[in-house]
């Protein structure tokens, strides 16, 4: 019997201590933190990068795989050719930066999330800053702002949209991980589920096969979508039928995304800042996204 | 017992004084609480070591919050619990077409007329393409590779069903029972070739024809003895219904990643395999319960 209780008391005291643990766990966040604030002062962003990169010399750029048009285009992101990857070499080469020492890898969207990847110095792929996401990973001040939009078949039921409100009877899509589904299920709150899909191909052969009557994606893509012929990733016989600006902050905000607290954000903000004084961000901005922002702007009802 | 001790009542000294236990049974008694004592013992030390041993790692705190964040699965639980439906209807959808279809190509594998033999041919290849391909795959290529042919367009309307013909809620369901009816089809041939060639041989020899046999003799034993694997097989079909999702339809585990994705938080997937957990769970235990109650009945050990 003595035994017994022997084994009862130190099961009870091994739970205990595991409990205990959960309290007394956050000193590595902490450390973190602090070190973020101390580089805020910093002058160039050249000096402020250095010695923070994974890799010493080298910057780590992740996008998406496979990433496409206006964003990257022909997936090949080293280029320069496409709206994000030439912003993400010129805030490389405020960085300090260039050729053979900028490297790229793909990721998921999943392991772009985790948060804890340590595979890159920042990720670009459209992400969209927001207040939850900002708990698990770090944002760069917002390098684009971009509207929600409707895309459809040309003789479809999107083609008599009026407002936002006509859009409830639609039978909508959506591809996983976008704001979009979330503006979808807030905002728009149609009438029949919307569809979800896993990528943004998946929706867009789901309006192909007219299994959905339209897709609600960010604007640039939708155009994209629209214009681009089949054979080179587009949709055939479809249209933007409207576009509006959804959100807080008038548009979906997008943002380079971090490991959480990383020391190289603020080094990005500085070399999105300077780039936006000089005036290269909205150059670049026009060069690549000028033709993917025209659409008629859908009213509320 | 009661008849033991009455017996021995009658011969010497009582051993069994009115609401007090006999000595044998004060010792039984001992020992089960001693068991008792020691299996929960253990089961709070294995626990707790576990318990200790994740809770110490250096990246505890951070799945703590990305994984059992209680805020979030307070909000996302009776969010993705409302979508429970979706999956539930799926799977009512499915599972009898599965059993038809599975049993019709498992009774064509077992065709001994040689004029049906193209029957055989037809069910054996079936069986070997739905079970290599993998189940997402035949998904896939059915949900979005049939109505990109275009045949029918318009509505369809069907024993109270109904719908577009190019819709996810069609395909996707068609796809499962392809892919399943072929791993029920070999359950139920198992269960048709483990009935003895003699009840065959006795039920022809009674005079009752081919089909006769099938039908009265072999398939009664067939199903009954196949029941237990079948139900393993459904459960396994009830958390695949979450396939269906790659076309498009929402149900519990899409609902579970769009709220991760949007909040990058992993908090609703472990919920959403809670509710999985509460679906499955009781159909685990009827398939227990249905297992014993078959065993008590044919005489064989009940396993508790």
């Amino acid at each position: 019997m003595k035994r017994q209780i022997l084994v009862l008391a130190t099961a009870g005291a091994v739970l205990f201590a595991a409990c205990g643990s959960d309290s007394t766990s956050s000193p590595a966040e902490t450390t973190a933190a602090a070190a973020d604030t101390t580089t805020a002062a910093g002058g160039d962003a050249k000096s402020c990068a250095d010695g923070k990169t994974l890799e010493a010399g080298s910057l780590t750029i992740a996008t998406g795989d496979p990433a496409f048009p206006p964003y990257v285009v022909d997936d090949k992101p080293e280029s320069g050719q496409g709206f994000e990857s030439a912003l993400a070499l010129a805030v490389a080469k405020e960085l300090g930066f260039e050729g053979d020492t900028v490297k790229w890898v793909r990721t998921s969207f999943d392991t772009a999330v985790a948060g804890d990847d340590k595979t890159f110095d920042f990720n670009l792929q459209q992400f969209t800053i927001n207040a939850d996401r900002q708990k698990v990973v770090s944002f760069s001040d917002p390098y684009y702002t971009a509207n929600q939009a409707l895309i459809g078949y040309t003789d479809g039921p999107a083609a008599s949209v009026k407002s936002i409100a006509d859009l409830k009877k639609l039978k909508l899509g959506a591809a996983a991980g976008t704001t979009s589904l979330s503006y979808i299920n807030d905002v728009i709150q149609p009438e029949a589920e919307a569809f979800t899909f896993n990528s943004n191909a998946d929706a867009a052969t789901a309006l192909d096969n007219k299994q959905i009557d339209a897709i609600i994606s960010d604007l640039p893509t939708a155009i994209f979508w629209a214009n681009a012929g089949a054979e080179f990733g587009g949709i055939d016989n479809t249209k933007v039928f409207g576009q509006f600006p959804l959100g807080d902050q008038g548009g979906d905000q997008w943002g380079l995304l971090f490991t959480k607290d990383n020391p190289l954000v603020e080094c990005a903000n500085i070399a999105l800042a300077t780039l936006a004084s000089s005036g290269d961000l909205e150059k670049l901005t026009t060069e690549w996204m000028s033709n993917y922002t025209e659409a008629p702007t859908l009213p509320e009802s | 017992m009661t008849d033991h001790d009455e017996g021995a009542d009658n011969v010497s000294a009582p051993s069994r004084v009115p609401g007090q236990l006999t000595r044998r049974e004060q010792w039984l008694r001992r020992r089960r609480r001693r068991s008792a004592t020691v299996a929960l013992a253990s089961t709070a030390l294995t626990f707790g070591i576990v318990i200790a041993v994740v809770t110490s790692s250096s990246g505890w705190p951070k799945v703590k919050s990305l994984f059992f964040d209680p805020a979030r699965f307070k909000d996302d639980f009776p969010e993705l619990l409302g979508y429970l439906w979706v999956d539930v209807k799926l799977f009512l959808q499915c599972a009898p077409l599965i059993v038809i279809w599975g049993m019709v190509i498992a009774l064509c594998r077992n065709t001994r007329n040689p004029v049906l033999f193209p029957l055989r041919v037809f069910a054996a290849v079936y069986t070997d393409f739905f079970r290599g391909v993998p189940v997402i795959l035949t998904i896939y290529l059915i949900g979005f590779g049939i109505p990109k042919l275009k045949l029918i367009e318009g509505d369809f309307h069907f024993l109270g069903f109904g719908g577009a013909w190019n819709s996810p809620y069609l395909w996707g369901p068609i796809a499962l029972v392809l892919a399943y009816s072929a791993y029920v089809a070999e359950v139920f041939r198992a269960g048709i070739e483990s009935v003895h060639e003699s009840q065959r041989a006795g039920a022809r020899s009674l005079g009752l024809s081919q089909s006769q046999t099938l039908r009265h003799v072999v398939l009664p034993q067939a199903v009954r003895r196949v029941i237990p694997p079948l139900m393993n097989d459904f459960l396994s079909l009830q958390k695949d219904v979450a396939l269906l999702s790659i076309l498009g339809i929402v149900e519990v585990f899409r609902r579970a990643t769009s709220i991760k994705d949007k909040t990058f938080n992993f908090t609703p997937l472990v919920a959403a395999a809670v509710i999985f957990l509460v679906l499955t769970i009781p159909e685990t235990r009827l398939v227990d319960w249905y297992t014993n109650r078959q065993r008590k009945r044919t005489g064989g050990t009940v396993i508790s």
